[in-house]
């Protein structure tokens, strides 16, 4: 792909940019500039990425024969415990809002930040807060929980460290409320003259529901840790039944949190695919406006499917059938999106640069994880699969095979605007290709497996699964390598790879209009927006004339 | 406004559009918190709809003069609050009313956190804290005491957190490091203010009136 230069604009601007604004260390952690502070949320989720990451290589390797070979079953607990409090809480929900969001949505619609920069930096720290007390949890022997605390088991039986696990979750889970509140103020308030809310990259508002649904889903989850605390600490008898108390209340509270939360770590994937796809395809985005209707009905109705996690709970069967339906109905809107996206890619000229192979990816794995889930939102299907292997590749495809591909394509996309640098495309591919094969090999078995009746969260199984294991733990290799590619290749990037130009993939969009790396405050001039996004035509593309036409306010004058 | 342009602070170019986004933000964030109170509340009612009789019983057990007096205090705070709020908004009004106004405000903040601990250390020692040795008979009777101390404990959390808020205020008002005519943060406080003490005008009848009303 060539490098498009605008006419009369020099490729390499000499001015000081965000990273060269300062370099001590103190400069870093004082910070009220949006795009650094994405830097330290990028920083500190990778690392939670390979600590859960490492927690889930020992598991699958427990897994490889079927009676166990090196962990007792206490250990193996807490691995998956651990593997899924970090993955969920400390990895996939804040990934794409806190570093990309934060690090982007100014920019799209022409902010010179977030609209409370210290409100940032503090939800950073609180972040930070929330992991010391995770990892504090793991070097002092762990919880055994799972990611989902349920009671009666984790007020009364544990034996393991759920206090300071809760906490943990408790904490981020207030960086989550924080800045939720900056984006939707952001969204609000600081857009540039013009952009309207029918002009807006559909990444902003997917970023913008993602922030309501975590705002009010958000304190629902805390009240839950936060009555799992007190009954744990303080002896109190709110979930325990033989002193008056309704453990099923404890799974109503958790899952009005965490079934929106799967949509916190969903939308802004949705929201990075729609940026991807027509860049690549070079054509208008299809159907924008069902897009936008799209995210608004998946925030809203993801409310109300929670019960769908309690059909085996015994709660009462008419609430079972109206989550049922309702969980029906909520998968309207996320196959309008794959429609529109599908329909975009239709006669286009599709480029497959690393960015467009992780958002193909993401499409197909997000495809086959939603339709898995009408299996698991029809009642009968559910009580057979509950708890099995099957869930939790359905959850892997959603999760993994969607927001993680989702987050290396953002990466790859906005690395050369985030580090004013090119990384080596052909590792790039390499890596894609190869993730989404590993992906397949270690996730595909496990809906086998689990349908055949093998169950979630042993660490044990019978001889009759070992193949299926196998090959879900060879997959798990590969795709353990897969991630590993592009910590190196992007790694080298840094040090010795080629400038970016300010638009690289000549794509529509302020964020593009700026140079890579863009100065502290993000515009040399105050952008004025004067069309809606998407603006790609496959048949000018040849011609050249597909660049960005916004234009400046002042240099008007 | 060339005076508006000391308040200003970064990523505004406008005055009135900061102001407006400070109270946009603090709206976002009372939508939280009333989610949060409201999960809360949600679980009380659950368990009271469980076990009314139970909590009938612990509910005449509370000293209901506690609850009222601290009532009364909250919403005279609320008043003084407000008046700070519309006095630092009208660049005509002078700084000592709103000092002396936001003074009050944090005074019977204070005054309610102290009336809270009378109140707490009564509850101990008539024995109402759930677990061994607990003074009611029936056993959801716990379940009551366990939620009041819950939601008591975290309202008055809230609360400090608004005393300190004001306080940072008045020290920060009274030696002129900011000014406090026509400061946003002075309404960002008082709504935030106002949305703790509506949350015990909740409070007040699920903990103190149930079992006395018949
Ligand atoms: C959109 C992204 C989605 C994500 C990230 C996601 C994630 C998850 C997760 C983490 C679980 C595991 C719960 C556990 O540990 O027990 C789960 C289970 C479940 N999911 Fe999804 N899901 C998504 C979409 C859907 C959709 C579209 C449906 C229905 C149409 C659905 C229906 C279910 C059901 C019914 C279960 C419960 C299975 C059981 O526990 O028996 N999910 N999902
Ligand atoms: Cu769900």
């Amino acid at each position: 792909m060539s490098d498009v230069v605008l006419a009369g604009e020099l490729p390499f601007p000499q001015r000081p940019d965000y990273l060269a604004a300062g370099s001590t260390l103190r400069s870093w952690l004082t910070t009220t500039d949006h795009k650094r502070i994405a830097i330290l949320y990028a920083v500190t989720i990778t690392v939670f990425f390979f600590m859960g990451g490492a927690a889930i290589t020992a598991v699958r390797l427990e897994l490889f024969v079927p009676n166990g070979w090196f962990l007792t079953s206490d250990t193996y607990n807490r691995l998956f415990s651990f593997h899924g409090i970090i993955m969920v809480w400390f990895f996939l929900v804040p990934s794409i809002p806190n570093t990309f969001g934060n690090f982007l949505m100014p920019l799209m619609i022409g902010a010179p930040d977030v609209a409370f920069p210290r409100l940032n930096l503090f939800s950073w720290y609180l972040t930070l807060v929330g992991g010391a007390f995770a990892v504090y949890t793991l070097i002092a022997g762990g919880v055994d929980t799972g990611w989902t605390f349920y009671t009666p088991f984790s007020t009364m039986f544990s034996n393991t460290h759920v206090l300071t696990a809760a906490a943990a979750v408790f904490v981020v889970g207030f960086a989550s409320i924080a800045t939720g509140v900056n984006f939707i103020a952001t969204t609000h308030m600081l857009r540039a003259p013009g952009m309207t809310w029918f002009r807006l990259p559909l990444f902003v508002w997917s970023i913008y529901a993602t922030s309501i649904v975590m705002v009010l889903s958000t304190p629902v989850l805390a009240i839950s840790l936060m009555l799992v605390i007190a009954e744990r600490w303080l002896g109190l008898p709110i979930f325990d039944p033989t002193r008056g108390g309704d453990p099923i209340l404890f799974q109503h509270l958790f899952w009005f949190y965490s079934h929106p939360a799967v949509y916190i770590m969903v939308l802004p994937a949705m929201g990075v695919v729609s940026e991807i796809i027509p860049c690549f395809a070079r054509r208008r985005l299809f159907g924008y406006d069902f897009m936008v209707y799209a995210i608004i009905a998946i925030a809203g109705i993801g409310f109300f499917v929670w019960g769908h996690h309690m059909f085996v709970s015994g709660q009462s069967p008419y609430a079972s059938l109206i989550f049922s339906f309702l969980s029906f109905v909520i998968a309207v809107p996320s196959a309008i999106k794959v429609f529109n996206w599908t329909a975009s890619l239709y006669r286009g000229q599709i480029s497959f640069n690393s960015p467009m192979l992780y958002a193909l990816g993401f499409v197909g794995l997000f495809t086959t994880g939603g339709l898995s889930g009408l299996f698991l939102a029809s009642i009968p299907v559910d009580v057979h699969v509950t708890d099995t292997y099957f869930v939790v590749a359905h959850f892997h495809y959603i999760m993994v095979g969607g927001s993680v591909s989702a987050f290396f394509g953002a990466l790859h996309f906005w690395w050369p605007k985030i580090t004013g640098k090119m990384y080596p495309e052909s590792w790039a591919q390499f890596a894609a290709i190869t993730m989404y094969f590993g992906f397949n090999m270690t996730f595909l078995p496990q809906f086998f497996a689990g349908y055949l009746g093998m169950p979630r969260r042993y660490h044990t199984y019978p001889a009759e699964f070992q193949l299926y294991n196998v090959m879900s733990s060879a997959g798990a290799a590969v795709l353990a390598a897969a991630y590993l590619l592009p910590l190196m290749y992007l790694t080298w990037s840094l040090l010795h790879g080629k400038r970016a130009p300010s638009n690289p993939w000549s794509a529509t969009g302020l964020e593009w209009t700026t140079s890579s790396p863009p100065p502290p405050n993000n515009f040399d001039m105050q952008p004025l927006v004067d069309r809606g996004p998407y603006q790609y035509h496959a048949e000018r593309e040849s011609a050249g004339t597909d660049a960005p036409e916004v234009q400046n306010a002042r240099s008007l004058r | 406004m060339t005076d508006a342009t000391a308040l200003l602070r970064e990523p505004w170019e406008h005055f009135e559009r900061q102001q407006r986004a400070g109270k946009f933000g603090i709206w976002v964030f009372l939508a939280s918190e009333t989610l949060f109170f409201g999960a809360l509340m949600l679980t009380y009612a659950v368990c009271r709809v469980e076990h009314p009789e139970a909590f009938a019983a612990a509910g005449r057990a509370t000293n209901i003069w506690f609850g009222t007096i601290n009532t009364a205090i909250l919403l005279t705070s609320s008043l003084t609050m407000a008046v700070a709020s519309q006095a630092a908004a009208q660049s005509e009004r002078s700084r000592t009313l709103v000092l002396t106004c936001l003074g009050l405000t944090a005074a019977l903040g204070l005054a309610f956190i102290v009336v809270k601990g009378f109140e707490y250390k009564e509850d101990i020692d008539k024995q109402l804290i759930p677990g061994a040795g607990f003074a009611l008979s029936q056993a959801a009777a716990q379940l009551f005491y366990g939620l009041y101390w819950l939601v008591t404990g975290v309202h008055a959390i809230h609360l400090t957190i608004g005393i300190v808020l004001v306080v940072r205020l008045i020290v920060l008002g009274a030696t002129r490091r900011i000014r406090l005519r026509e400061n946003p943060e002075i309404e960002v406080t008082a709504l935030y203010w106002h949305l703790v003490d509506i949350v015990w005008i909740f409070l007040y009848p699920l903990i103190y009136l149930p079992g006395r009303a018949s």
